[in-house]
């Protein structure tokens, strides 16, 4: 039996008392005419629903019609072995070095499912809220491309493995916020294809078949998206998904995630969908957005000219450099890629046990863990940001199990812990501070214990170095007392209290970091926290931080 | 219609001597019961292996009876007994090879290992280890079948070359068995023709008569067997590529059901109709074979996890045979297959054939497969539309023959245009177009639609009746030449056999009779089709049918 989610109402009630000051109307209304403010908004809950941004500077202006976005995303999963054999597939190899007869479809060579690459494509339609095929079978496309070893990638066609479903997506509070629901047409599972390497000259190309036979699922949007930053933002929420889901690592700069953008251009009020043309070679969401609204622009303007008949159905590539899509290769006529169904491999047949174990085993999606911040009380600022990582969550969530304050820990998160992180280029799993430490740091401020300044301090120490709220705090009362009597407090633990010797690590570090300290000068004062860690680390975390802040306070301003 | 062979009840005796004991004289008399399989192999090997040396032509209206021997275990006892050597066995095998290849034309490629590794099997008997199933057993192995190291092109020239880096499962589970692969036998390219005439090298020759077609596309297999220039061999059959030229050959040919051998490194012709099936002199050989290269692999998803019975030792035991050993058989002939447009003289051959099934106690009725017409086409939309997608990777990229080009259309174009035949190529433009939108439905997915209602009349003939029999091919082996220009009617002959592709089930052709034609006359086998994986009943019957068919011996005149 198959689970079947049915696609809810796009917004709740909820969702619109919590966004007061912000205001909801249809899509149509917000484009065209101005006087439609705030109508329709309780009778058109099915319709796309577009938030007003106060601020709409990045998005293109419009005039009269709309964009039609559809987004074909391949995700790569990172299971040990490949789709149909079980060469491994490492980012990076050296060319041709992970493959066998069988990813080089060598004659007599055939496919064997990796069952992994099911187990992953049913937990991403779980997580995408799709109705699951219990039957689906594999089917062949085929195509002549010199990295396509076979003639034919082994995909699924008409019964894909997961189908209707849908995602949410908050959208950024600087690009107005607002929260969006995209249905999703389907998801399945194919192979990936090698590469070419083409030659400086141009008069040879290689080919690389490393990343041939590599499972990928293929994921369709329905043409639901308005504007750049929806798309982007959904690409960025199916990114969320496949890592908190661990299935892919989602990297676009390696591949993992790709994006096939569709973008068409209507009239407002015309039900036929203008000509489409697919835009490539976004490699950051950010690109994504400017390239959509760069080639919204682009056929609005063909569109307000009378040169509809100019926009073809076509492949454009993004150039970041100029800014602006181009020409890739216009289609000639309908590609017939002649599918049947794959007579190497049996029909995938799920179990409802199978189904219910994964089902079972989803960790809390990015969708939820927004709902429930949010319901917390947090900002929405502080929600997307802590539920942009799956490990930033963690760590959030494992400090409010520990009875932290939500607000205060996200704060904490938000403000020190992640400035360190940039700075020190570290991932919040990779710093010795544990969830545990930071819950007692807060309860410890939040009781009176110690100050918030003095919390900052043992912050800074346990970041830097680790150990315990509890030994820190005892120090401190130490250190506080070795200012007036400077004391060794063991031999092997020594506080570096001498001012004139902080003040020289002080000198070194603004020294050598003279671009944040203008920064800092310009008014940038988070900055502080940089210069803070940084002398810490020169002292091999042995400076009193209450000696180093005060010194670093003086000499940032420059007042010594 | 010609008379029947001559039958004389005494000659059901004999059935009890299910191994060949067509020279010493103790071999007329009915063994007991309680002989030892042991000592019945051992007066069989001395005869086999006189036989293979000395036997005079005899031809086939002699009325001797001569029943099949197995070469397999006389190779074997003769090891065991140390009577020969391995080197020796393999010696005759090659020089008989030599003298007869000029004619036949069978080997595309004739292995240089095989007296090493002739010398490596008597070295292991010598040590006293224990001898694989196959030990010093000499194998042809079809072109499209892998073989490390040893050229493996299909019959194409677009693989001219090629040695595959690994052998096929089969392949593999054959030199475990201790098996020596001899070489590379001829066939029509990747499998599509009937008569060898499509290979992309050369033309085989019937050894019955050199003038006329092997069959295909296994063909060079087949006369391989028929020849004695091997043991046994390996074939594929996707349409009848097995049984049509073990009918041709006077052979046995088993085309086992799907998923029974794994079909891993055999080059893909259709993938949901391709299976790797064996020719031996005997049925005993067959099952031998088919014992050592069945069962599942993890390499092939389709290969089946059914169960695989000792398919040889069944036949070892005597106990069975009685007067009428076949008693309460229900054998169905298909009626489709005994009318209009098949040859009379093959008609009467499967007819004297059912007459003699009867007298082992077999009941015949005739059985109608309505559908049957409809096999045909059903097979050229479905196994060309298949061909066209498998044979996509011949693009001379990766291996094979690639073409100077400076442009990659003309690599794909001129390179295909170049390594591919034209009957390879008009496969691949029907099955194009099978499978090209706007025509999927009509061609394709209707063609699925009657291979169901096929499998379906088979399915419910075959809970009736135990078996079905038929005509393995319409006619007897024809002129080389005669039907190139005509590709209809070499489509036409294929009608015996499509269906039980179509069906997936296992099929053992058993030579049955001969009609006029060449020196010594064209022999012609009759088809027993089981259902899925009924195998061991089908080499049950049909060893009882060739240890006791009368007055034939399936011996080419060549030899």
């Amino acid at each position: 039996m198959a689970l079947i989610f049915h696609r809810g109402i796009i917004a709740n009630s909820q969702f619109f008392s919590r966004s007061s000051g912000v205001l909801f109307r249809r899509l149509r209304a917000s484009r065209s005419c101005t006087s439609a403010r705030g109508e329709g908004t309780a009778n058109t809950l099915k319709e796309e629903l577009i938030q007003v941004a106060p601020k709409r500077a990045l998005e293109p202006n419009t005039h009269g019609f709309e964009a039609i976005i559809g987004i074909e995303t391949h995700v790569q999963l990172f299971t040990l072995t490949k789709a149909f054999c079980s060469c491994p597939y490492v980012y990076g190899s050296r060319p041709n070095t992970t493959i066998c007869p069988v990813c080089m479809g060598h004659p007599g060579t055939l496919p064997v499912l990796n069952s992994k690459v099911v187990e992953f494509a049913v937990k991403l339609g779980l997580a995408l809220n799709c109705g699951l095929s219990m039957t689906s079978k594999f089917d062949r496309k085929h195509y002549f491309y010199p990295d396509l070893p076979k003639g034919y990638q082994i995909s699924q066609f008409d019964i894909p493995i997961a189908t209707k479903g849908f995602i949410d997506v908050d959208l950024p509070v600087e690009f107005g916020g607002g929260h969006r629901r995209f249905g999703i047409t389907r998801v399945h599972m194919e192979e990936d294809a090698g590469k070419l390497l083409h030659s400086e000259t141009g008069s040879y190309s290689q080919v690389d078949l490393n990343r041939a036979g590599v499972p990928l699922l293929e994921i369709v949007s329905e043409p639901d998206m308005r504007s750049g930053i929806e798309a982007a933002e959904y690409a960025a929420e199916i990114q969320r998904l496949v890592r908190f889901l661990g299935i892919s690592n989602g990297n676009m700069q390696e591949g993992s995630l790709r994006c096939d953008v569709n973008v068409s251009v209507r009239p407002i009020g015309q039900s036929k969908f203008g000509t489409k043309v697919e835009i490539k070679n976004m490699n950051s969401f950010s690109a994504m957005n400017r390239a959509i609204d760069y080639e919204i622009s682009r056929q609005v303007l063909l569109h307000s000219q009378g040169q509809s008949d100019q926009i073809f159905q076509e492949t454009r590539l993004w150039e970041e450099g100029a800014q602006k899509t181009f020409t890739m290769r216009k289609k000639e006529g309908l590609a017939d890629y002649r599918y049947f169904p794959e007579p190497d491999l049996p029909e995938v047949v799920l179990t409802k046990e199978f189904v219910d174990k994964l089902c079972q085993g989803l960790p809390e999606l990015p969708e939820a863990k927004r709902r429930r911040y949010e319901k917390m009380g947090l900002t929405m600022q502080d929600v997307l940001f802590l539920a942009n990582d799956n490990h930033v969550a963690e760590f959030f969530d494992a400090s409010l199990e520990n009875g932290a304050d939500p607000k205060l820990a996200a704060n904490w998160i938000m403000g020190d812990i992640s400035a360190f992180l940039k700075n020190e280029r570290l991932s919040i799993t990779e710093i010795k501070l544990t969830p545990f430490e930071l819950s007692e740091l807060i309860a410890s401020i939040k009781n009176g214990t110690i100050s918030g300044k003095i919390g900052k301090e043992i912050l800074f120490e346990l970041l830097a170095k680790g150990g315990t709220v509890q030994s820190l705090i005892e120090e401190k009362d130490l250190v506080q007392a070795s200012l007036i009597f400077p004391v060794r407090k063991a031999s092997e633990f020594i506080i570096i209290v001498d001012p004139a010797a902080i003040e020289a690590l002080v000198d070194k570090v603004l020294a050598a970091n003279p671009k944040q300290l203008e920064q800092y000068r310009a008014g940038k004062t988070r900055l502080q926290g940089f210069f803070a860690g940084q002398v810490m680390k020169e002292s091999k975390g042995k400076a009193n931080p209450l000696v180093l802040n005060q010194i670093l306070g003086v000499k940032l301003k420059g007042e010594s | 219609m010609p008379p029947p062979p001559v039958r004389s009840p005494s000659r059901l005796l004999l059935c009890h001597c299910r191994l060949p004991f067509h020279i010493s004289p103790q071999t007329r008399l009915p063994l007991s019961h309680n002989s030892s399989v042991r000592r019945r192999f051992h007066c069989s090997a001395v005869s086999a292996v006189s036989a293979l040396s000395s036997d005079p032509q005899i031809a086939p209206t002699d009325l001797t009876t001569t029943p099949p021997s197995s070469h397999i275990l006389s190779i074997r006892e003769s090891l065991l007994s140390r009577r020969r050597t391995a080197a020796d066995v393999a010696g005759e095998y090659l020089d008989r090879l030599r003298r007869t290849e000029p004619h036949i034309r069978s080997f595309l490629h004739v292995s240089e290992t095989t007296m090493r590794e002739a010398e490596e099997v008597d070295r292991l008997v010598a040590s006293g280890k224990d001898l694989g199933p196959l030990a010093g057993v000499l194998v042809g192995v079809k072109d499209n079948i892998c073989t490390a190291g040893m050229p493996s092109t299909g019959g194409s020239r677009i693989l001219e070359g090629y040695r595959p880096p690994f052998d096929a499962t089969a392949v593999r589970k054959l030199k475990e068995a201790g098996a020596i692969v001899i070489g590379k036998t001829n066939m029509d390219e990747f499998g599509m023709g009937s008569t060898t005439e499509g290979s992309g090298f050369q033309v085989t020759a019937n050894p019955w008569d050199i003038s006329r077609v092997p069959g295909g596309s296994s063909g060079g297999s087949a006369a391989a067997v028929s020849a004695k220039q091997c043991v046994v061999s390996l074939g594929s059959d996707t349409g009848g590529s097995v049984r049509q030229p073990a009918s041709f050959c006077g052979v046995v040919g088993l085309k086992p059901t799907y998923g029974r051998v794994s079909r891993f490194g055999l080059m893909a012709y259709a993938s949901s109709l391709d299976v790797i099936g064996c020719f031996g002199a005997s049925v005993i050989d067959s099952a031998i074979v088919l014992n050592v290269v069945s069962g599942h692999d993890r390499f092939d998803s389709t290969s089946s996890t059914h169960e695989v019975p000792d398919y040889a030792s069944f036949l070892m035991s005597t106990d069975h045979f009685e007067s009428t050993p076949l008693k309460g058989l229900k054998v169905g002939m298909i009626r489709e297959t005994i009318g209009d447009g098949v040859d009379v003289g093959v008609i009467s051959s499967i007819k004297a054939a059912a007459l003699h099934l009867e007298e082992l106690g077999a009941t015949i009725t005739e059985v109608s497969l309505p559908s049957f017409s409809l096999g045909l086409p059903a097979y050229y939309v479905l196994a060309s539309s298949e061909a066209s997608s498998n044979l996509s990777r011949y693009d001379g990229v990766r291996y094979g023959n690639r073409a100077t080009v400076d442009e990659l259309n003309s690599l794909y174009g001129d390179s295909r245009a170049d390594g591919l035949g034209p009957e390879v190529k008009m496969r691949i433009l029907m099955g194009t177009y099978a499978l090209s939108a706007g025509y999927y439905d009509a061609y394709y997915k209707r063609a699925q639609q009657v291979r169901t209602l096929i499998r379906k009349s088979f399915k419910d003939a075959l809970e009736k009746m135990d078996i079905l029999v038929s005509p393995a091919v319409p006619s007897p082996a024809y002129k080389i030449g005669e039907k190139v220009n005509d590709p209809l009617a070499m489509y036409a002959g294929d009608i015996m056999t499509v269906n039980v592709n179509l069906a997936g089930l296992p099929a053992l052709v058993v030579p049955c009779g001969f009609v006029e034609g060449g020196s010594a006359g064209l022999p012609v086998g009759l088809q027993m089709i089981g259902s899925s994986f009924s195998e061991e009943k089908l080499l049950r019957i049909g060893h009882i049918f060739e240890q006791t068919l009368p007055n034939y011996r399936f011996v080419p005149p060549l030899l």
